[in-house]
């Protein structure tokens, strides 16, 4: 029974880990919209590059995104010091901070499923709707826009799961503070390292599995639903 | 004068041209498959720009490599019907319908429906339309954009023979309630003795 009696500390860190989980998404999901649409429409020198940045928190230790985020978003990096002399925000110690940790590792992801939804939109239909009138605008919001959106929620919602998870990037950018950075994974790892928190970890690391488990399926459904079952999948 | 078009495009070792200067109000462009009847089409449409020549539909100058004009598709105001039809598959019959057209327009959607016999299927998605029902929303959807012309690729080859006179005959009064000309390309020259086009041979 003990398993189920989630404490007041904990429902902080599961709020926390969805808030964060949902900024980073909504920040992210403009961000790796365009970078899809880049990389699956245009052709240009540097395009190989591009996608290679994209896909580098993927392969990159997450300790060393975090460690480069902290670079530029520290006091003393350049984009810190930017956001503090003129917004006097900081990102240092901070959910919102957690935030961009979580949406950086979450881009690649993000990017990729959007890219396949796009490369899948038929161009033909494209050609069709300028043929009835239709300007370049007009075509991207009622022709690519609608047929790519169960991949771009695909994307998201993949997003949404690998930022639930985040872990070596955020503890390495904002550290670990109670109600602010401690996210499921931190808040699982700091009970890790308590004597007597085994009940704690079980029911932290259940409800991760369950959020990721379930946003992988509604993630892998829609995916499907926007190639029209065929050889659509983000799994 | 309904189509003045003279087009080459150089495809690797293909030559893909025409030059013609039509009078009829129904033309039709015979030639064997793959002779480049569709991209004939493609380059009037804007869709595929020529090596050089001049395309002009109904007074209309629309591309003159000479002038470096080469007005963009949206602006050609060619109603396209595509071989495979191209519906948009994420909205009903209706909105395919009215996608290109301007208000005011000069066909109003329930007389074209009716005339096109596909006033039951407004409410319909096209993925549930038989290959008959979506050629004829395929030409509805291109008459409601309120064209200067019909290009017509073949709108028959896959609907069923017995419905095809029946299509025909309907193409063939088109002029008399829009007054748009059609450049029809098909591979059989009955066809266009049905719709007693004016014939281009290509290739």
């Amino acid at each position: 029974m003990t398993v189920w009696n989630i404490s007041p500390e904990e429902w902080t860190v599961i709020g926390l880990s969805l808030q964060v989980s949902m900024a980073a998404v909504a920040l992210m999901l403009p961000i790796s919209f365009a970078f899809a649409w880049i990389l699956a429409r245009w052709r240009f020198p540097g395009k190989l590059l591009l996608d290679t940045l994209v896909h580098l928190p993927l392969v990159v230790p997450p300790v060393v995104t975090g460690w480069l985020l902290l670079l530029l978003f520290g006091a003393n990096g350049p984009v810190g010091r930017w956001l503090l002399d003129w917004f006097g925000v900081t990102l240092l110690f901070r959910w919102t901070g957690a935030a961009l940790a979580a949406g950086i590792m979450a881009l690649p992801l993000m990017t990729r499923a959007i890219r396949l939804s796009i490369e899948a939109v038929d161009r033909r239909l494209e050609d069709a709707a300028r043929t009835l009138g239709a300007g370049r605008f007009r075509v991207f919001r009622t022709i690519a826009l609608p047929l790519s959106l169960p991949g771009i929620l695909a994307g998201a919602v993949l997003g949404f799961a690998r930022a639930i998870g985040e872990f070596g990037a955020t503890i390495t950018f904002v550290s670990d503070i109670p109600g602010e950075t401690r996210t499921l994974p931190i808040a699982i790892y700091s009970a890790l390292q308590m004597p007597g928190a085994e009940a704690a970890v079980s029911r932290l690391a259940i409800i991760s599995v369950l959020l990721s488990l379930g946003a992988l399926i509604i993630s892998e459904l829609l995916a499907r639903r926007a190639g029209a079952g065929v050889n659509s999948h983000v799994l | 004068m309904s189509f003045d078009v003279d087009v080459t495009l150089q495809r690797g070792k293909r030559r893909i041209a025409l030059c013609h200067r039509a009078q009829a109000r129904i033309v039709a462009l015979i030639g064997p498959s793959g002779i480049g009847k569709t991209s004939i089409l493609h380059m009037i449409a804007g869709l595929l720009k020529p090596d050089h020549g001049h395309v002009s539909v109904a007074g209309e100058p629309l591309f003159d490599s000479g002038r470096r004009l080469d007005l963009p598709p949206a602006r050609r105001r060619l109603g396209y019907v595509f071989q495979d039809r191209r519906l948009f598959l994420h909205m009903r019959v209706r909105d395919n319908l009215l996608y290109g057209c301007k208000p005011p327009s000069s066909l109003a959607l329930d007389d074209l429906a009716h005339f096109l016999g596909i006033a039951h299927l407004l409410d319909r998605w096209p993925g549930t339309l038989s290959g008959g029902e979506a050629q004829r929303v395929a030409i509805g959807r291109a008459l409601m954009s309120d064209p200067r012309a019909l290009l017509m690729d073949e709108p028959l080859s896959s609907v069923d023979p017995r419905r095809k006179t029946e299509i025909l005959d309907m193409i063939r009064h088109i002029p008399d309630i829009s007054q748009v000309p059609i450049l029809y390309v098909t591979h059989d020259l009955g066809e266009a003795h049905r719709l007693a086009a004016e014939v281009v041979m290509v290739g």
